[in-house]
């Protein structure tokens, strides 16, 4: 497999307000009779990108993939892909590829004819055909599986024949709906890495619809958050999980615990926050534009708070709550601390002992603190 | 589960012998030396030997294969085509009404179907002249008909189950959709359309009633020849050919059977 595209000088070219995106969608619309599918998306995706599409089912992520792959028509909005408006290119003249869920092998052919599939229909020869589906075999580790049929093949092994399927044609951008959706835990995170690898080795631009949070923050180089047809935040999967743009991307993407209250004081360089249900005050340490009595949510994951029996000396950033719930993972402990207004607050805890004598265990009266920048401040 | 068994087993044995003891009695008598029916005299033959020498029979088995091909055929074409409307077209003004529609033949009683059906050829011919007259064409159509409703039924299930990805796939990797239906669909779908052909084929192999409507002179099918020798009294030679027909339609049924089973390999 050679890469035809120039090697990526920039890591991150959607930094870079000079660079040409490979895939321009604007005000992408897509409805269904009475309903909205897909809610005027306008997003760009760069050459050489893996980029995720993370989303509840029936957020319209699948349809916006399938609109790329031309299977559904936009009922508005374009989609360039590499400068050239796809609106009305049929799904087997595009430059796009696609992986189906469901793999969509096709059964009553060879593994071999699968992956062929797509050169015969380009009129390849034979023998060239031949070449490079063993080459495809072997970089999915499938060779010596190549005159089998699709239901003589394990799991794994059908979803490496359809990604090698996909691959063949030497798309300009594939589309993976779920790729490892159908797979058990322990094969999909090593699926995982080995996509990686050939995304990275053959330099094709990856789209990826996923609904599993952790499966798009170690796929992707950027993340795009669906929620009712849009697209409600872009960003690197670190800036998705630390700096959420709202309450519905910090709730979907890992746990977090929320705090609704009121600014009693907006300073330039730290706003303090009153939490009334949860009875504590909030300091963060940084500017945040509102005003006075303004309503606003505290979120902060259960990572970043600390456990302890002691009271905080400080008269801010810390609840005290009672041990409701212990689960004990192996690699770390989460504990449900009530409150005394009645809320839950998750904490997790790293089990970095084997033996732990002194545990906080249940029912213990125990206080939660966090750093003045451990937290989030969101306004919707 | 076990406890009852015997009772299960019974019930298996009386079901059974009450629907394959008239046939198979049918089957020995037909190779009964005697000239009564019912009167067991010993083993021969003759009775095939004689409906192979008899030139009516031969006639009508002819006639009524003929019928039975060319309209099993038809009927495999046009039920696919309404299965595919009825399965891939995305919703349309009537689709619920031309579903339910597609099955009344199946509930429709013979008479009424056959009665309608020369009804209409009559108009038919006395107003664009054709199909003119009554005979093979108006029995075959007349057979389509109905059988068109039972290839539908067989193909629709088959379509329903099948992966819709497939097709997607195809197009995707650059078949255009003519090769898509040839590449993906059509062996997708090729167990439900030989059944539904083999199904056709029997049933029209099997009608009398529709057949004797629309008849006409020189087109007298296989069981319209049966019933008319049966009603001057039950020759032993009748037996022979139940016999044939009975081997004929249920090597066809096995085989139907088989390709509507999921296909297993390894």
């Amino acid at each position: 497999m050679q890469n035809q595209q120039p090697a990526a000088t920039n890591p991150k070219p959607w930094l870079d307000p000079n660079e040409q995106p490979f895939i321009r969608i604007s005000n992408l619309t897509k409805k269904f009779d009475d309903f909205t599918a897909v809610d005027n998306v306008s997003l760009d995706i760069y050459r050489q990108e893996l980029f995720c599409l993370l989303g509840g089912s029936g957020c319209g992520k699948s349809t916006l993939l399938r609109m790329l792959a031309g299977f559904e028509t936009p009922t508005s909005g374009r989609i360039e892909i590499d400068g050239q408006d796809v609106a009305n290119v049929p799904p087997y003249d595009r430059p796009t590829n696609m992986m189906f869920q469901s793999y969509a092998l096709f059964p009553h052919m060879s593994v071999e004819k699968n992956v062929a599939y797509g050169l015969m229909r380009d009129g390849m020869a034979k023998s060239e055909a031949n070449d490079r589906v063993n080459e495809m075999l072997k970089l999915v580790q499938l060779d010596g599986f190549a005159t089998r049929k699709p239901d003589q093949l394990s799991g794994g092994q059908r979803q490496r024949v359809a990604l090698a399927r996909s691959l063949i044609k030497q798309p300009k951008l594939l589309l993976l709906d779920e790729p490892l959706g159908a797979l058990d835990k322990k094969l999909r995170e090593e699926t995982q890495f080995e996509l990686i690898n050939i995304q990275e080795s053959l330099g094709v631009t990856f789209i990826v619809v996923t609904h599993d949070q952790e499966e798009a923050m170690t796929l992707s180089t950027r993340i795009g958050v669906m929620d009712v047809g849009e697209i409600v935040q872009i960003g690197e999967p670190r800036d998705i999980y630390e700096f959420p743009q709202s309450r519905f991307v910090a709730d979907f993407i890992g746990s977090v615990n929320m705090f609704e209250g009121n600014v009693v004081d907006d300073a330039e360089n730290y706003v303090r926050i009153h939490c009334k249900q949860a009875d504590c005050h909030i300091h963060v340490a940084h500017g945040v534009s509102c005003t006075e009595n303004q309503k606003l949510w505290f979120a902060i994951r259960p990572e970043k708070m600390t456990l302890s029996r002691e009271k905080p000396e400080s008269n801010y950033n810390f609840v005290e709550g009672k041990v409701d719930e212990i689960a004990y993972m192996g690699n770390l402990s989460v504990f449900r601390i009530k409150l005394t207004s009645g809320d839950i607050i998750r904490v997790t805890k790293s089990n970095l002992l084997r033996r732990d004598e002194d545990n906080i265990s249940w029912d213990e009266t125990v206080y939660l603190s966090w750093e003045d920048t451990a937290g989030v401040v969101l306004m919707q | 589960m076990k406890k009852n068994s015997w009772f299960i087993t019974i019930a298996t044995i009386l079901g059974f012998a009450f629907l394959y003891i008239p046939i198979i009695s049918l089957i020995i008598f037909s190779f009964n030396e005697s000239k009564l029916v019912t009167v067991w005299s010993g083993f021969s033959t003759k009775w095939y030997g004689k409906l192979l020498s008899d030139p009516q029979i031969l006639g009508a088995a002819w006639i009524s294969l003929k019928i039975a091909f060319v309209s099993a055929s038809l009927a495999m074409v046009l039920g696919t085509l309404a299965a595919f409307v009825l399965v891939r077209f995305r919703k349309f003004h009537g689709k619920n009404l031309l579903s339910g529609m597609i099955t009344a033949p199946l509930v429709m009683p013979d008479v009424i179907i056959g009665l309608s059906l020369l009804l209409l050829f009559i108009s038919m011919e006395s107003i664009f002249g054709w199909p003119a007259g009554r005979g093979l064409t108006t029995i075959i159509i007349a057979h389509t008909t109905f059988s068109m409703a039972y290839v539908a039924i067989v193909v629709q299930s088959r379509m329903i189950d099948m992966d819709g990805g497939l097709e997607e796939a195809a197009l995707d990797l650059g078949a255009k959709p003519v090769r898509v239906f040839f590449d993906i669909t059509l062996p997708m779908i090729s167990p439900a359309l030989v059944s539904g052909w083999l199904l056709s084929f029997t049933l029209s192999l099997d009608d009398l009633v529709i057949a004797s409507f629309v008849s006409g002179p020189g087109a007298s099918t296989l069981p319209m020849v049966i019933f008319s020798k049966v009603r001057l009294g039950v020759s032993p030679d009748i037996n022979a050919l139940a016999t044939i027909i009975i081997v004929i339609v249920a090597i066809g049924v096995v085989i139907a059977s088989m390709q509507m089973k999921p296909r297993k390999t390894s």
